[in-house]
Parts: C-alpha cells; structure tokens; sequence
C-alpha cells in the first residue's frame, strides 16, 4: 500500500486546510521559482523520465507532449489548456483535487506553462461544477494576491496568467480539439487531425492539452525527482494514481494508489471489499464508461494499469474510475445506459457517430428487454466496428467499446434473455 | 432575475453585455453567458444583436447557442430547480425525489408551474456524487435532497 508520505494529493478528501497557507504547510509552492531557474529542457527532461502518462484517459506520455511544443516562438504565443471538463459517467478524480487540494494544479499549471512557453493558459472546466468552480476561483485569487501568478510569478522571472473559463453543459468538449473550439466561443466540434494542436490549437497557436491529474502531479515529481516517481508501478507504468471506485463495494472511495497496484488489494485495502464478498463479482469497468467491461473472474488478479489492462485484458485503465458490478446487476441494462448517454453527448459532425449511436441504443434498448433476434448480437457488434475508428474523435469508439465488451464477455447473457423472451420465461432469468 | 420583453430593451441590454466582453479573444459564449444571466433565457433579438454586434451569421450564433444545453431560448419561471438524474444519485433515490418534485409542482421536466414561480430542469451530475442526490435552485446547490425536499420546494416557489 502507499504510504502517506509518498501521496501527491495529501488533502483529497478535503480534512485540512485548502487554502494557500494550508497549501505551503503541506510542502506545496516550495522552491517553485528555483525549479523554473534550472530551465525548460530540464523540466521537460525530468518529466520524460518520470514516464508519467497523461492521467485523462489516453495514456500519452506527458513530457514527450510538451516537448512538441515549438522551442523557438515565430510569433504566435503558446498555451496550455487544463481539461477540468470531467464528465465521464465514474470519473471522479479531477473535482477532488480542485476542491480540496487546488494549489497542486495552480503550481503545476506555472511550471508546465513555463516548460512549453505559454505565458497564458486556460483551465476549462465543467458548468455544472459550482463547489469546484468556486474553489478553484478562490485559490487562483489567492495566488494573484500572493503574487504566485501574474507578472514574475513566484519570483521566478515568467510571466503567468491563469484564466478559468466555464463551460456550458456538453460532454464532448472534453475532448482536446473540441475543448480549444469551445474556448473560442464556438460549437463544442472535434477539429480533424493533424495539425495537431501543438503545431495549431487554440486561435491558431500552438497548444497543449493537459487533464487537471497530469498537471497537478508536475511540482511534486519535479521536487521529488523521476527517480522517486519511477519507483510506482511497472516500467512505462509509473507513478502514482487517483483511483475512484464506484459501484458495488462496501466503501466506494477515490484514493491516490501507486500504480500497477492487483485490483484485490485495490479492493480490500480501501473499499472494504465487494457487495456480498469476492464470489458475487458480476463484471467490473476499470477505466470509466468508455472501456470494454471485464469479467469479474478475470478481475480478481488484474494488475491496474496502462498496459495490463489494455493487453491481458483487452480493456483500459482510462482515468482510473473502477466501476463495480455484483451479481444484481442487470449488465445489459448498465451498458444500455452507457449507449444512451453516448447517444446524447454526440455532437453529431460525423454520420458514424450521430446515426450509429443512435442504431447501438434502440438495438440495446431491445436487447435489455429480449425482444430481438439472436443474429441481431452480432449485427450489433458489426455495427459497432463500423462506428469505431472512422469518425473524427474517440467518442465513437467510447461508444462502441462497452457494446463489444458486453456482447464478448456476456453473449450468453443477451442469448438466455432473448431466448426466455421468446419462450415466455422470464421468471428463469429473474432468477439468476 | 429580470424579464425583458420589450425588444428595443433586449436589444440594448445585449449590446451593453456584448460591448463589456469586447476585449476578450473569444466573446461570444462569455457573452451567451451574460445574457442568460440578466435575461433568463436567449431571446431572437438577442441572436440578431449579437451576430451583428460580433460580425458573425445568425446561423453561426444560433448554431453555438443551441449545442450548449445550459442555453434556453424560452423564458423560465422566476427561480430554476435542477435535479440532478445522473448514475450516483439515480442509486440514492433521485428518482423517488424527482417524481416528488413533479408531482408537486403539477410540471414535467423543462415546464414552468403556471404561476410562472419555478422551472424544472434536469441536470447531469453536480459532482455532489458524495451527498446524493442533489439538486441545484438557481445558483446554489443542496445536497440529500430527499430529506429536505419539501422545503426546497417551498423555496422555489416563494
């Protein structure tokens, strides 16, 4: 188990002072300009070391991100923008630490900004975060007046301005090109790649787009060394990670774990175990709503992590919201939800996606109640692979992947259900 | 929250809210914001001002007023209630609170009560997951509704 003195966020759950002293008392905004005087390449070098993978989900190494941003400016500024748009039905990470521990982001927003270039960055967060909004808010405030941010931030020479910016209700501008499109006063629509952002992002400039988790962890690494980072988890799965488990345990939490951590230990350590004990584990979704489910036997010994989970077990650790599901679930139900959500949050640019979602949800609408053909399981899944991949941003695929997890995890499931719809059995399933 | 309805009136209520963003590098939606701040909802000539104010089409600012749920074109009542309908309070009775909600009031989702005292709307996850379920009226947020509800309701409708 992680010990205390190694978590990053040493006030998630909101039990000691938030604000700038409470901050500084934890050991937060120490020696910040002297990090900054050692200069970009180092900052840069020492997270490429670190092997930190981008926490929003995608897995990207972060310190080779950054260094796509231009070295030289040719005139345009540069940004960095903090998705804070976490939407993600199971993903609660990212509102824990702008509630409770707001400075971690406001200092890692500094010194990335610093190691890109940017003089100004953006932090997008979601409309409905109101408690989230207001912290945030109040602890940026705090920084000006404590001059951590505006001309020659924290001593250091650069100068920094950190604007929070509101959005208005769509999911989909958590994706990074829809989040700079949002910014500019547009349509939340996914832009086409490339140019990537880091070569033209927000009003042109290069950009880079960074998830509230993978820029809150930057001053702790950086004063701790890569060294300390690596110790976590696999290799090319470093670190240490916001896990935020929902569902069917005894005590759902978020708890900051060292990655590559077994989900048993996960489980037993901090959520007081399952619903009903290991045997009543129906199926398990390791990283929010957009990956495939796994079966709760294949879950028991799974490591969580990037790789294992994507490789071993043909899903993704995502933004590390373990979604547990005991016996009395009803899974095709679960997943029927997932698609209904996807249906809604398509912005609806591309046919795949717009039309595709809506075929995925009234087909699994059926599905939940057995009123289809048992053919219809694998049109579905066909369906679902001409959605995936062959529309501009992810969200097609995040709709797809739940379908194909359930319908290869739990195909019996769907088969008995239509089978005792058409029998006239439902009592046999009830029963299950 | 006032009511505009006279048209010369929204026009220069929205053309005072879009002059104080002119500086930004993106105005429109802090601007959208404003409006449905002061306003309560985005009325046509509210559109029509702003696409000529930002040199955009109308096309463009109602394209971008309409992706974005939180912007009515309607009006509301005079205090808007949101239930939150997301996973984690569905699973602490959100549900039972909602149907209370809209028995109550004799309104369903998105419908002013006739009095014109309160709108409700549904709202997807407040991040109040923690004390579920939650609701929010106007700008502020409760959360263990279920216990409470009557006198929420009794405040919306004051």
């Amino acid at each position: 188990m992680l010990k205390d003195q190694d978590r990053i966020f040493t006030n998630i759950y909101g039990m000691h002072d938030r604000t700038l002293a409470g901050a500084k008392a934890r050991g937060h905004w120490d020696g910040t300009a002297g990090i900054i005087q050692k200069g970009r390449d180092w900052i840069v070098d020492q997270m490429k070391a670190s092997g930190l993978r981008g926490r929003g989900g995608a897995g990207f190494p972060t310190g080779l991100k950054w260094s796509f941003m231009p070295k030289e400016s040719d005139g345009r500024p540069s940004y960095l923008v903090i998705n804070a748009d976490e939407s993600e039905p199971g993903t609660c990470k990212d509102r824990e630490i702008m509630r409770h521990d707001p400075h971690t982001l406001i200092e890692g927003a500094l010194i990335a900004s610093f190691a890109m270039g940017a003089n100004i960055s953006y932090i997008y967060i979601r409309g409905e975060f109101i408690r989230e909004r207001e912290a945030l808010q109040a602890a940026i405030d705090e920084a000006y007046d404590a001059g951590l941010l505006g001309k020659n931030a924290a001593g250091s020479g650069w100068d920094f301005d950190l604007f929070l910016h509101h959005g208005a209700g769509a999911y989909i501008c958590g994706e990074e090109t829809a989040l700079i499109e949002s910014l500019e006063g547009k349509k939340g629509m996914p832009r086409m790649k490339p140019p990537f952002p880091a070569g033209a992002g927000l009003y042109g400039c290069p950009t880079t787009v960074n998830n509230v988790e993978s820029i809150a962890v930057v001053p702790t690494i950086l004063r701790r060394g890569p060294e300390w980072f690596t110790g976590f988890g696999r290799p090319n799965n470093a670190g240490t990670k916001l896990f935020g488990i929902s569902g069917h345990v005894n005590n759902p939490c978020v708890v900051e774990e060292a990655m590559s951590i077994s989900f048993e230990e996960l489980i037993e350590k901090h959520c007081g175990g399952i619903r009903g004990g290991w045997d009543n584990l129906l199926a398990v979704i390791p990283g929010g709503s957009s990956v495939p489910c796994v079966r709760g036997e294949n879950m028991r010994d799974a490591i969580m992590d990037f790789d294992y989970l994507r490789g071993e077990l043909g899903s993704g650790l995502g933004t590390a919201a373990v979604i547990v599901m005991d016996k009395n679930t009803d899974i095709i139900k679960a997943i029927w939800r997932l698609s209904k959500f996807y249906k809604h949050e398509s912005c609806g640019q591309c046919t795949p996606c717009r039309e595709g979602t809506g075929w995925m949800m009234r087909v699994m609408d059926r599905l939940v109640r057995g009123e289809a053909e048992v053919e219809e399981i694998d049109m579905l899944f066909d369906v679902t692979k001409q959605v995936e991949g062959h529309t501009i941003c992810a969200l097609g695929d995040a709709a797809a992947w739940p379908i194909q997890g359930l319908i290869k995890n739990f195909r019996e499931e769907i088969e008995d259900r239509i089978k005792a719809q058409k029998t006239g059995r439902m009592g046999a399933m009830a029963a299950e | 929250m006032q009511t505009a309805t006279d048209a010369s009136a929204i026009r220069a209520r929205t053309l005072e809210i879009a002059t104080a963003h002119d500086g930004l590098e993106a105005p429109l939606l802090p601007t959208l914001h404003g409006v449905q701040n002061a306003l309560g909802h985005i009325p046509e000539e509210a559109l029509l001002t702003l696409a000529e104010h930002f040199n955009l089409s109308r096309a463009e600012v109602h394209g971008v007023m309409s992706f974005y749920h939180d912007f009515k074109t309607k009006p509301g009542g005079r205090k808007v209630l949101k239930i939150c309908r997301a996973e984690a309070c569905q699973a602490m009775g959100a549900d039972a609170v909602a149907a209370a909600a809209k028995d109550k009031l004799g309104v369903d989702w998105h419908e002013t009560t006739p009095n014109g005292a309160v709108t409700l709307e549904p709202v997807y996850c407040l991040g109040l997951c923690a004390c579920a379920p939650a609701a929010m009226l106007d700008d502020k947020v409760h959360g263990r509704v279920n216990e409470q509800l009557d006198t929420l309701l009794a405040e919306a409708q004051s």
